[in-house]
């Protein structure tokens, strides 16, 4: 291994993302090896998340130092093989074979190490120098497994690393290797596995009739591999590529090998299988680890229900007992004094202005702000509890009630994270591997009842219903739920005929949750949501001021006033006059807005007055029907543009928008015609 | 005798039970994720849960795998281990 002493003398490079001049080390490793914990460990907050071009898959990179020369490190989707199965394995493999990475790190676990190494058969196919980290140490040593380094390396013929990166144990041995293949002390020299026996005839074969139309950066060995596998992406190159003659022999010799992709994961296996018979002994087989205990518990199918619900309990409850007085204190400590130093300050300016700053742009970003106690505490469970595995048991246990819908238990993850924002759930839809499953969930993930709306029906259900205040918000997020499981099953129905995809997850093994990787994902997750639903609340709030200031600065005969005016005749199905009809519009930016805007409209603030005022104004029977409409109304307007970036067109937001309209006017005349009924 | 063991579908299988991979029913790109998380032909598998309906969980190469029902009934298994 090298040290230090020979690269120190070099000036450090800049400090750029993007620096053509410093070595681009790619990231590669299957889910749950331990990928993301190396790539925080090393980048720290010097890194950038975005998408890969063309594709709603997260790409990340970052750089980081090491003995005095920096590193551009590229984060690759993980992936379990790199057969074009799913978008992910596609960019990782053509990342590599296009942009050629000078090193690629394959991170593996320890603990294991058979699956692991399946990814690493196919990289080192790819012709890049590959170094092997062996992550998870610690795991593997608890759970009886030891994996010999030396004997792995010498096996694979790449560099092997053991290291614990959970405990950053290990990570300067790593870029001390990458180090030494970088100035080509080392050069890994890599023993491939080979196709079954009785498919070695085959192969040649192929490789035979493809020779010399191979197009660049594509080995010859590898592509003949992959048309063999029935790789979709290689197959559809070649038919464009050959010859049409050529083709049809090639295609022949295919189908009369349709199953020959297994006879390549064999020989695959067959080669790891060699690499652990040398390198690994468990001195203890058959012994009941932690996670079988727990998962006896957790994936439990009516006790796993029971520890579901408790968790989703407990992740609620701390999010409003926490959150809501810190948005509280936000709100009273922080936008109220300056909001009144902003007046004061313009005290010479134009009314206009003044309002613009003071109600626009102070009043918007303080409801974004406000926001942010709540969802960080909310982001920060929901990061724990992926980060310890129980993620996967929630996804199993709720996989027969998301069938009811033609989707299966993976859709329930970016679902739950909805009840934080439905921004986040929107973009969240991309673990789910199928896309007619994950376009299904974008369209319901609107349903789901999100903290901005819970404390829209925290302010109004009290006005109207006092003690039962409790039973009224239960029952409305159990209508909204119904209403998710309706319309997803509806929808199964109509547009994707009833097809389901295929449900098979991996339940990673339980361990101990790691602050930095929770603390990054919050963090990310808490700056896109500023992003993302900050800019776009501030701007529909400067506007919506815009239109309640125009034409003279009086809001009861504004434009606003007069569209809700308009749409009265609509409102009145549902016992709502302008007003109401107003706050439902505004609601569209932000779902908490609602309460705001009827605080302009009757002219008090929140605090004081409003809920007399509503009080007196409607009966319980309006009250209700507001509620109603509220929880199942159109997505804000936040997730209709994540809703469009994801889906690539406007035609899904805007079909999940006229769908929610439709459900929400006619769930809320049919709620208040049957409470005027009841006498309410 | 080998001829004696059972031939069912891997959703059959109680829990607890030792089984070997021989078959999949299922297209080619259900196959592919299968293999690429250690489902081969001649594999041993052990069903870790079984509650006879809904998914189940089968360790497979060292790995807990979640299968929906349908999956794992479109998987053609041998009771018992080839050893």
């Amino acid at each position: 291994m090298s040290d230090c002493h020979e690269t120190r003398t070099r000036t450090a490079p800049s400090m750029g993302f993007v620096d053509a001049g410093t070595p681009l080390i790619a990231l590669a490793g299957q889910p749950n090896m331990g990928k993301s914990t190396l790539f925080n460990l090393l980048t720290g907050l010097n890194q950038h998340v975005g998408n890969w071009p063309g594709k709603t898959v997260e790409r990340r990179d970052g750089h980081f130092d090491f003995c005095g020369r920096s590193f551009t490190l590229v984060d690759l989707p993980g992936t379990y093989s790199l057969t074009a199965n799913s978008p992910e394995e596609v960019i990782a493999r053509e990342y590599i074979l296009r942009e050629k990475p000078s090193v690629v790190v394959a991170v593996v676990s320890a603990a294991n190490l058979e699956r692991s190494l399946y990814l690493v058969s196919e990289l080192a196919a790819l012709a890049v120098p590959v170094v092997v980290a062996l992550n998870m140490m610690d795991v593997a040593a608890q759970e009886g497994i030891q994996v010999d380094a030396h004997v792995l390396e010498a096996a694979l013929g790449l560099p092997v690393v053991p290291m614990t990166a959970s405990k950053a144990a290990g990570v300067r041995e790593l870029l001390g290797v990458v180090e030494d293949v970088l100035t080509g002390k080392r050069v890994p020299a890599p023993h491939l596995p080979d196709v079954r026996q009785d498919h070695h005839e085959v192969l040649e074969k192929i490789e035979g009739l493809i020779a010399g139309h191979v197009p660049e950066p594509y080995p010859q060995s590898w592509a003949a591999l992959k048309l063999l596998e029935g790789d979709a992406e290689v197959t559809r190159m070649m038919e464009a590529e050959l010859p049409p003659v050529a083709w049809e022999s090639v295609h022949n010799v295919l189908i009369q090998h349709d199953d020959a992709f297994l006879a390549v994961a064999s020989g695959r296996y067959e080669w790891i299988g060699r690499m652990m018979r040398a390198a690994v002994t468990r001195p203890r087989v058959g012994q009941m680890g932690m996670t079988e205990r727990l998962d006896r518990l957790a994936a439990h199918p009516v006790w796993g229900l029971f520890i579901l619900a408790g968790a989703l309990g407990l992740v609620f409850w701390l999010t409003f007992t926490v959150g809501s007085p810190i948005q509280a204190w936000l709100d009273g400590q922080l936008i109220a004094p300056l909001a009144g130093l902003a007046a004061g300050a313009l005290a010479g300016a134009p009314f206009w202005l003044r309002g613009l700053i003071v109600d626009g742009l102070i009043g918007g970003v303080g409801s974004v702000l406000t926001f942010l106690p709540i969802l960080v505490i909310f982001f920060a469970a929901f990061a724990l509890l992926e980060d310890i595995g129980y993620m996967a048991r929630a996804a199993y246990v709720m996989d027969n009630l998301m069938h009811l819908m033609g989707l299966h238990g993976k859709s329930f993850l970016p679902l739950f994270l909805g009840f934080g924002c439905n921004v986040p759930a929107v973009m969240g839809t991309r673990v789910i591997d199928s896309w007619p499953a994950r376009l299904l969930t974008i369209l319901i993930a609107p349903l789901v009842p999100c903290t901005a709306r819970m404390a829209v029906v925290a302010f109004i259900a009290p006005i109207f219903f006092g003690a039962s205040a409790m039973w009224i918000s239960w029952g409305l997020v159990m209508l909204s739920l119904l209403a998710l499981v309706a319309s997803g099953a509806l929808l199964n129905r109509v547009i994707f005929k009833g097809q389901r995809s295929a449900f098979i997850m991996e339940m990673p093994l339980y361990h101990l949750p790691n602050a930095r990787t929770i603390g990054l994902l919050v963090w990310q997750r808490s700056v896109s949501f500023v992003k993302k639903a900050g800019t776009a609340i501030l701007a529909m709030a400067m506007l919506v001021w815009v239109l309640s200031f125009l034409p003279n600065g009086d809001l009861n005969t504004s434009f606003l006033a007069r569209f809700g005016q308009f749409l009265e005749p609509v409102g009145r199905w549902m016992g709502f006059d302008w007003r109401l009809m107003v706050a439902l519009i505004t609601s569209f930016l932000a779902k908490e807005n609602a309460v705001a805007t009827l605080g302009v409209l009757f002219g008090s603030s929140p605090e004081a007055g409003l809920a007399e005022s509503l009080a007196a104004a409607f009966s319980p029977a309006t009250g209700l029907s507001f509620l109603v409409v509220t929880m199942l109304f159109v997505p804000c307007m936040a997730t209709v543009a994540v809703m469009k970036q994801e889906t690539n067109s406007w035609r899904w937001p805007l079909l999940s928008v006229g769908l929610l309209l439709v459900l929400s006017v006619g769930a809320g005349a049919g709620v208040y015609h049957l409470a005027t009924w009841l006498g309410w | 005798m080998s001829d004696i063991r059972r031939r069912l579908t891997l959703s059959e299988m109680p829990a607890g039970e030792d089984a070997t991979i021989l078959a999949f029913e299922d297209g080619r790109a259900v196959k592919n994720r299968l293999a690429s998380l250690g489902f081969t032909p001649g594999v041993r598998v052990n069903m870790t849960q079984n509650y006879g309906h809904g998914p189940l969980i089968v360790t497979v190469r060292g790995t807990r795998v979640a299968l929906g029902r349908g999956e794992a009934a479109k998987i053609i298994v041998e009771q018992g281990s080839h050893e």
